[in-house]
């Protein structure tokens, strides 16, 4: 690692305020990329902040259509909080089989998306349900904030604040886990919102990072159950591939995920 | 035996210290003015060195000295050697390029290191490392091993035409011929053994401190055979005699060969530590580990086995391409041919068996012994052939195991190995029994119901452990005997130090050790202590690998004690005033038998050093040392059978049970055997659905972290089911035969077998990832 030096932040404006006065500041909310990356050299901030402790980034709100996951909240704080389950039992699932333990106990929700690794599994859950990101600038829809690998559309200094999640009517996920770090390999997110919409979208799959996949909605809209995706066919073309797996065994698993992930979602 | 005596489940001593976080490795260890290196190493798979231009380093903070592989040269440090010398069919030597520790000239491999910054902590050597501007000029490269041998493949040593090091063979090939020509059936078979990065837990570390008055070097370094290390570093890299080098191999976290060879990393500390007049530490990162810690298997095999209308096995015949990666590692050259066709007969009478073993150079990380080492490869390709001959002959494969088993011993196989016992029949039923082998079509049929594809495959290994006798071995080409020393110290209050020439970096010999001599004299084992790791504690000793460390090392260590026992009777029967036959040990007592006449062992000790009732003429002192050679190999063998399903979906393979049965001989303590064979058969199942070091075809790297290499995670691997069918060792006192690869060397077949049988699909290579077993599913 290359010298930096470290700031705690109490709030966002202040953490906002460090990161003005620093030539080559990076956040700092569970480090569980931005830390590793930094050991190998590969990332040299001069000044490093930390979110992690600052008190109204952390937690969970439920109303009667929203819920609403606070930025710094980890993976553990959210696969335990009962509103989690109860609101929205498929993230808990999700939270439940990112990374390992080590992980869980330190990353965050909002590190995840604002990083927006192409095979991580927070921006699957976003853009299927339909979500919009909080930041201590604006509200930009999941639509709109995922733009391509490791890129969104966060600005230079912009801290996510919150996600809120539309409580749908039905949601799924299901994930073949990669063997070796535990990102997705594919992961599927399939919802139903109250209003009937169906939104689908994959991680891990494509070279773009995660994606919408309209084939498979057109035919949950249609009729909501694993059959109903059996003769969808999922193109190769612009999938990722790697010693993990091939272009054509990703497409397989889109397929396959979405079916296990409708069936989950009931 | 009492309660912690052989045979007794004793909790490990050793472990108050390592699960406290007390233990004390490598890097652990600070010594005053300590300097750190980091490596410059080559990001070119092959590539000609021009130029190092270290100027802007030298100026950089903290920085004691740049130092290049021509000044190795320059300063004659010695090449690394390969302690093993292999004949090629024609008659000719194996041929070997020259392996420098920092290369001058040439790199053949991404890791290998051309220079190394030398600075007052690491960060600034890394820092000052960046600055260092090394000129390349691109080679072209080759990793695989039969694009290596084509002609116009780039070659990596002018000693080694058309990148072999040895095309060797064993067996008979006129009888192997004649058994194919009256065959009834011939079944063949393509294999690969993965390439395999050893990833021990902790890493590869060294400090070495050089004492300028005392013209001496003391060497603390991760090492499996601290005696070995400096043995070698003395006698062919010119950087100090014996007697002016001390190695210490503290707390090591794990070895499975690895850390057995001796490394340019090491040799370069202690020569850099005369150079800076400054101690110097290097602690290997985890990528370093994987680009420079000898990897295992890779090899590439065509095999065909001859049955006769009895589906009795005639004949075998093998050809295997080993790659060796970039240079000859202290053992490679031994690996793919007397550590692995030594063993093809497997458990089976083969009257006929002829093998042919190509070692290839690669621009590649060298290739050398890991767990199990040849031994692995061979049971690989013997376990996949029974079952690809059970497919095609349509016979049970276990029923076509036990037409073909070893029953009469000792057996001379066709490929030098005698097995002198072992009981296979008995092994197989343990394991079809604790499985249910016969309840299995049943449970298929269910599996499929529910859209599982379920299989169950048979794995009987057999392997060489208890290395080795030193005359065999030498008569074969190794350049050391493979005996192992002992030394018991008896101290004058009864307490008593054993000295041991075998290093424990993880299987416990600090309490079976201690088991040994809490059974013969009856003594709580906290009564008894093990000293190993040290070469200025320790007489020389040959270290542990190859399951050897309870066949070989307890069996010098019962010899030791067979001697101070005799001495402390006599010292006894003379205080007791009785015949030195007539006194028994028991309980830590020296007993007149038949009679209530003892004195306790401490009272003896005492005696033996106080000296002032002696019989006549005896010295003073209760010490006895022995150096034991064993009379052959002994052959751990067993059965294991893994049940598991399929998802046809995603291809992905989930556990249902997996059973072993193993013949390890004798046990010490059980609970630390079955945690050996836990490991290994996590190591096995990693290699056969995991793990693969991997290189594209530039001979870059695309498995360099663990984000990439898939190591098992405990929820990979199922809860295992153990057993033990003994036959007791006629080769040593104790009838052991070690059981510390065991699990490496079987499990791999028998999860293949099991995949191939669910899918229905003969042909499928390791490791068989969810997409490789989807694709085999679906392909035409």
């Amino acid at each position: 690692m290359y010298q930096t030096t470290y700031h705690r932040a109490s709030s966002v404006d202040e953490a906002v305020s460090l990161f003005g006065k620093s030539s080559e500041a990076k956040f700092l909310a569970g480090g569980q990329t931005l830390l590793p990356v930094m050991k190998q050299r590969l990332a040299s901030p001069s000044d490093v902040i930390d979110l992690g402790k600052i008190k109204e980034l952390q937690g969970v709100e439920l109303s009667a259509d929203t819920l609403t996951i606070k930025a710094a909240t980890t993976y553990y704080d959210i696969m335990t909080n009962a509103d989690v389950k109860k609101a929205i039992p498929a993230i808990a699932h999700l939270t439940s089989v990112l990374g390992d333990p080590a992980v869980r106990y330190r990353g965050t929700i909002g590190g995840s998306i604002a990083n927006n690794d192409p095979a991580a599994d927070f921006p699957a859950a976003l853009l299927a349900l339909g979500a919009t990101v909080k930041t201590n600038k604006r509200l930009i829809s999941a639509d709109d904030f995922f733009k391509g690998l490791f890129t969104t559309a966060l600005e230079d200094g912009e801290i996510i604040t919150a996600v809120a999640f539309p409580v749908p009517a039905k949601a799924g996920y299901e994930k073949m886990r990669h063997p070796a770090s535990r990102f997705a390999l594919t992961g599927v997110f399939v919802a139903q919102t109250k209003s009937g919409e169906v939104r689908v979208a994959a991680t891990g799959a494509s070279q773009n990072g995660v994606m919408r996949v309209p084939a498979i909605e057109a035919a949950l809209k249609a009729n909501w159950s694993p059959s109903a995706i059996d003769s969808v066919n999922i193109p190769a073309n612009g999938l990722l591939a790697d010693i993990h797996g091939t272009a054509e065994y990703r497409a397989n698993l889109v397929k396959v995920m979405a079916q296990r992930a409708v069936a989950a979602a009931g | 035996m009492g309660v912690e005596g052989i045979g007794a489940r004793v909790v490990r001593k050793e472990d108050k210290r390592f699960i406290t976080g007390k233990g004390r490795y490598v890097d652990d260890i600070k010594l005053l003015g300590m300097t750190h290196a980091h490596f410059i190493r080559s990001p070119h798979a092959h590539a000609k060195v021009k130029g190092i231009d270290s100027s802007t380093a030298l100026k950089m903070p903290g920085v004691v000295a740049v130092l290049t592989g021509q000044q190795l040269v320059d300063d004659k440090v010695g090449n690394l050697i390969c302690g093993w010398a292999i004949t090629s069919k024609d008659g000719s030597p194996m041929k070997m390029g020259a392996w420098p520790a920092m290369a001058p000239e040439t790199v053949r491999f991404v890791g290998q290191a051309v220079a190394v910054v030398i600075a007052d902590s690491k960060n600034l050597a890394r820092d000052a490392a960046e600055a260092v501007v090394v000129d390349y000029e691109e080679l072209p490269a080759v990793a695989d091993v039969h694009a290596a041998i084509k002609a116009g493949a780039p070659q990596l040593h002018p000693e080694a035409p058309g990148n072999q090091v040895y095309d060797w063979v064993i067996g008979d090939e006129g009888a192997t011929d004649a058994a194919f020509a009256k065959a009834a059936n011939v079944v063949k078979l393509d294999v690969t053994n993965n390439r395999l990065a050893p990833n021990a837990m902790e890493p590869r570390a060294a400090i070495a401190d050089y004492d300028q008055a005392e013209e001496h070097f003391t060497l603390y370094t991760t090492s499996q055979n601290p005696h070995v290390a400096r043995l070698v570093l003395s006698a062919f890299y010119n950087i100090a005699p014996e007697h002016k080098l001390r190695v210490i191999a503290p707390d090591v976290g794990g070895g499975f060969g690895s850390k057995i060879f001796i490394y340019p990393e090491e040799m370069v500390a202690l020569w850099a530590s005369k150079k800076v007049g400054r101690p110097v530490k290097w602690t290997s990162d985890r990528t370093e580990a994987f680009l420079t810690d000898a990897h295992g298997r890779d090899h590439v095999t065509h095999a065909e086995m001859a049955f006769d209308a009895n589906n009795k096995i005639t004949g075998l015949k093998v050809k295997t391409y080993a790659n060796f990666g970039a240079y000859m590692s202290l053992f490679s050259s031994s690996v793919p041919t007397y550590l692995y066709a030594t063993l093809l007969s497997g458990q089976y009478n083969i009257p006929a068996i002829h093998a042919e073993v190509i070692g290839v150079y690669t621009n590649t990380t060298p290739v050398d012994a890991y767990r199990g080492a040849g031994r692995p490869e061979a049971s690989y390709l013997i376990e996949r052939l029974m079952e690809t001959a059970a497919r095609q002959l349509n016979v049970d494969p276990a029923a076509l195991r036990r037409t073909n088993f070893i029953t009469q011993f000792p057996h001379q196989t066709p490929v030098i190995m005698a097995y002198d016992t072992g009981d296979f029949n008995a092994s197989l039923d343990a394991a079809m029994k604790a499985i249910d082998y016969a309840g299995f079509p049943a449970r298929k049929a269910k599996a499929k119901a529910d859209g599982k594809l379920r299989g169950i495959g048979v794995s009987c290994y057999i392997e060489a452990c208890g290395i080795a006798p030193s005359k065999a071995v030498g008569s074969l080409g190794a350049g050391v005997g493979l005996w192992e020393s002992a030394e018991v110290r008896v101290n004058p209050v009864g307490t008593i130090e054993i000295l041991t020439g075998s290093h424990s970096h993880g299987q416990g010999h600090e309490t079976t050790f201690c088991q040994l001599v809490a059974d013969r004299l009856g003594v709580p084992i906290s009564q008894v202590s093990i000293v190993h790791g040290d070469t200025d504690k320790v007489q020389f000793g040959m270290g542990t690998y190859g399951s050897r460390s309870a066949a070989v090392g307890l069996t010098a260590i019962l010899k030791a004690m067979e001697k101070m026992e005799s001495k402390a009777k006599k010292i006894a029967a003379h205080a007791l005033e009785a015949s030195e036959a007539d006194i028994v040990i028991e309980n830590g007592e020296f007993k007149v038998t038949g009679t209530d006449k003892a004195i306790a062992f401490p009272m003896v000790a005492l005696a033996a050093y106080t000296a002032h009732n002696l019989p006549e003429g005896m010295e003073p002192g209760l010490k006895e040392s022995a150096f034991y050679d064993p009379t052959n190999f002994t052959f751990p063998a067993g059965t294991y059978i893994c049940e598991l399903e399929v998802d046809p979906g995603t291809g992905k393979t989930s556990f249902v049970n997996f059973v072993a049965a193993d013949d390890f001989g004798r046990l010490i303590n059980p609970m630390i055997v079955e945690g050996q064979v836990h490991g290994g058969l996590v190591q096995g199942i990693g290699q056969a659905l995991l793990e693969h070091a991997i290189y594209d075809a530039n001979g870059q790297p695309v498995t360099a972290s663990f984000m990439d290499y898939a190591m098992p995670r405990a929820d990979d691997v199922p809860s295992f089911n153990l057993s033990h069918t003994t036959t007791l060792c006629p080769g040593n006192p104790l009838g052991i035969k070690g059981c510390g690869e065991a699990g490496a060397i079987g499990a791999s077949a028998a999860v293949i077998n099991a995949i191939t049988d669910a899918i229905g699909k003969n042909n499928l290579e390791m490791p068989a990832t969810p997409d490789r077993v989807w694709r085999t599913i679906h392909a035409a």
